[in-house]
């Protein structure tokens, strides 16, 4: 920047610079339970703090597209927020990335169909009044890339998550070569053109490049499977920060690249926790097709190849929690999928009123998404006293008299623990058939995610209660009142 | 490499390594905010979709740049209200 800095120019940048602290501090806020809901509002207060500041920066105002724009936006946004149900909060998180995926590849492509006719002088103050770099070209071309695989991407997770697209792996022959060639063609192809045209790079490769990064999208998350979405979700929330980073570099502006550095950075480390608790690496999640096929030397996981499986009916579950001393709760996806949560929570409540120690146990890949047990059971007013993290209550089973396991599988697998050559072999689970007796709520005994048999089910201390979790509840809650 | 460029790479590292550090322990209840939460700040490219509409560049920026302002609205206003709507859940039941 050369020549005298106007009072408008400088009054927007400190705006900036304020929204910029008031999204670090949010965003460290959201860490704690107590400050979160603060930080939240924080970060949105930054969030209008810094679009005034960018239309005292831009000044002069032409109103109809821009707030047709932001009325449009804020209309779906707000109706969706208000109108999701907790149950499908992974879908709506999936949306918005992909969302803001879109957002910022459009920003790149706009700012490339700007910079595309010469002699247009740059209005805004925040791209610079220089010519556009190649570094600006190559921020320009990134910011599509990341944002469009971001955009398609969070489509087929939503797909998948909904239930519209298959949510196991869906392997394509010779997929690495043809994602290598995809990656490769578009990065490649962006970085030639920037530094041979010096600046800008033509139409045909961009667009080129942009559908190339569309299908890459496709790629990347069709062939990772539903129980993996936490991950995959995690990692597509750092991209769409990232894309916002690069479009940052892209039109020169700061407030862009830190706070979308922030978002990139929160995604990576969620992404991590999530593999953590999988005892997989992100190579693996992206690339392993996990649980498309029986392993080699695992088992299917069918029913038939259970042997001496108990079940019990509602009156005998009720029967037997009549004289509980503890109980703990492991809920999982199942749960979500039949809404379950109040009920557990009125069975839970009832059991407290009769004296009996409740406790929930949440495994941090439980459900489709980082978190998402925490969300349900708080919708249903569980008190957050009574969640328990894994490595804080699984030294308890042992001490507890029963555990009603509601729609998870995986995580319950004592084989993670037991058997060597399982493909579940060391990831942490809730050790549930320590306690002296364990309930699982459950369909069938079809295989979880990871399609292996799980031993519990036929453990001797293990009931199945066979039937849609909503159901099976509703029935034990009634004759427990009755008993 | 113009300066600016330059500056923008720093921020863009010291911005990685401070978010990094900002939220290293999350407790598990909040992974689900936290995310729906950055989520929203990442629609940030809102400042970049405005000054695109408002740029007064070819009518294609303009049309382009206002799709982005919708999407990137979207993203913000959806997702800080969401956000908002899971945390008071976490907020209310306290006893």
């Amino acid at each position: 920047m050369t020549g005298p800095v106007s009072p408008q120019v400088l009054a927007a940048n400190a705006g900036y610079l304020a929204s910029v602290l008031m999204f670090m501090f949010g965003i460290m806020r959201m860490g704690k339970v107590k400050t979160a809901r603060s930080g939240n509002q924080l970060a949105a207060g930054a969030m209008l703090l810094a679009m005034v500041s960018q239309f005292v920066e831009m000044g002069r105002i032409e109103p109809w597209f821009i707030v047709a724009g932001i009325v449009i936006g804020s209309v779906v946004g707000v109706v969706a927020a208000i109108k999701v149900e907790m149950t499908e909060m992974p879908e709506m998180v999936a949306l918005f990335n992909g969302s803001g995926g879109l957002a910022s590849a459009l920003v790149a492509l706009a700012a490339y169909a700007f910079h595309h006719i010469p002699m247009q002088p740059l209005m805004s103050a925040s791209m610079g009044e220089a010519a556009p770099s190649a570094v600006n070209g190559l921020a320009v071309m990134l910011s599509i890339v990341i944002g469009c695989v971001t955009f398609t991407g969070s489509l087929i997770a939503f797909g998948k998550l909904s239930g519209k697209v298959s949510g196991s792996p869906v392997l394509l022959p010779g997929r690495h070569v043809i994602n290598a060639a995809l990656l490769i063609m578009s990065l490649g192809g962006s970085v030639m053109v920037v530094f041979t045209t010096g600046g800008m790079p033509g139409m045909g490769i961009v667009i080129a490049v942009t559908v190339m990064a569309l299908i890459l999208g496709v790629m990347l998350v069709i062939p990772i499977g539903g129980g993996d979405m936490p991950v995959v979700i995690s990692l597509l929330n750092s991209y769409s920060g990232l894309a916002a980073a690069m479009a940052g570099f892209a039109i020169n502006s700061q407030v862009l690249i830190v706070s979308g550095s922030l978002v990139g950075a929160a995604g990576l480390i969620l992404t991590q926790i999530m593999c953590k608790a999988m005892n997989r690496s992100l190579t693996n999640v992206l690339f392993g097709g996990f649980g498309a096929e029986p392993e080699a030397g695992g088992k299917g996981g069918g029913a038939d190849e259970y042997t001496n499986v108990k079940s019990a009916e509602a009156e005998e579950v009720a029967m037997i929690l009549e004289d509980v001393q503890s109980l703990i709760f492991v809920p999982g996806y199942g749960m979500a999928v039949s809404q379950a949560q109040h009920l557990v929570r009125e069975l839970g409540d009832m059991m407290a009123a009769r004296g009996c120690q409740v406790r929930y146990a949440i495994h941090p890949v439980a459900g489709r998404m980082p978190g998402h047990m925490n969300v349900l059971l708080a919708e249903a007013s569980v008190p957050y006293e009574q969640l328990f993290e894994l490595d804080q209550i699984n030294n308890e089973f042992k001490a507890t008299d029963a555990v009603i396991v509601i729609g998870a599988n995986d995580v319950v697998n004592p084989d993670a623990v037991n058997k060597k050559d399982s493909p579940l072999y060391g990831m942490p689970v809730l050790n549930v058939w320590e306690a002296r007796t364990c309930f699982v709520i459950k369909r069938s005994l079809s295989p979880g995610f990871a399609m292996v048999k799980n031993p519990l089910f036929e453990a001797d201390n293990n009931y199945m209660v066979f039937g849609d979790g909503r159901k099976a509840l509703e029935e034990i809650i009634k004759c427990l009142k009755e008993a | 490499m113009t300066g600016e460029v330059l500056v923008g790479f720093y921020t863009f590292i010291l911005a990685c390594v401070a978010g990094y550090q900002l939220i290293t322990k999350v407790p598990p209840t909040l992974h689900t905010p936290l995310m729906s939460g950055a989520n929203a700040i990442s629609g940030i490219t809102i400042l970049g979709a405005l000054a695109m509409t408002n740029g007064h560049g070819t009518i294609a920026a303009t049309i382009v740049g206002c799709l982005a302002v919708i999407f990137a609205m979207v993203n913000v206003a959806g997702g800080f209200m969401v956000t908002e709507r899971m945390l008071k859940m976490f907020g209310s039941k306290k006893k």
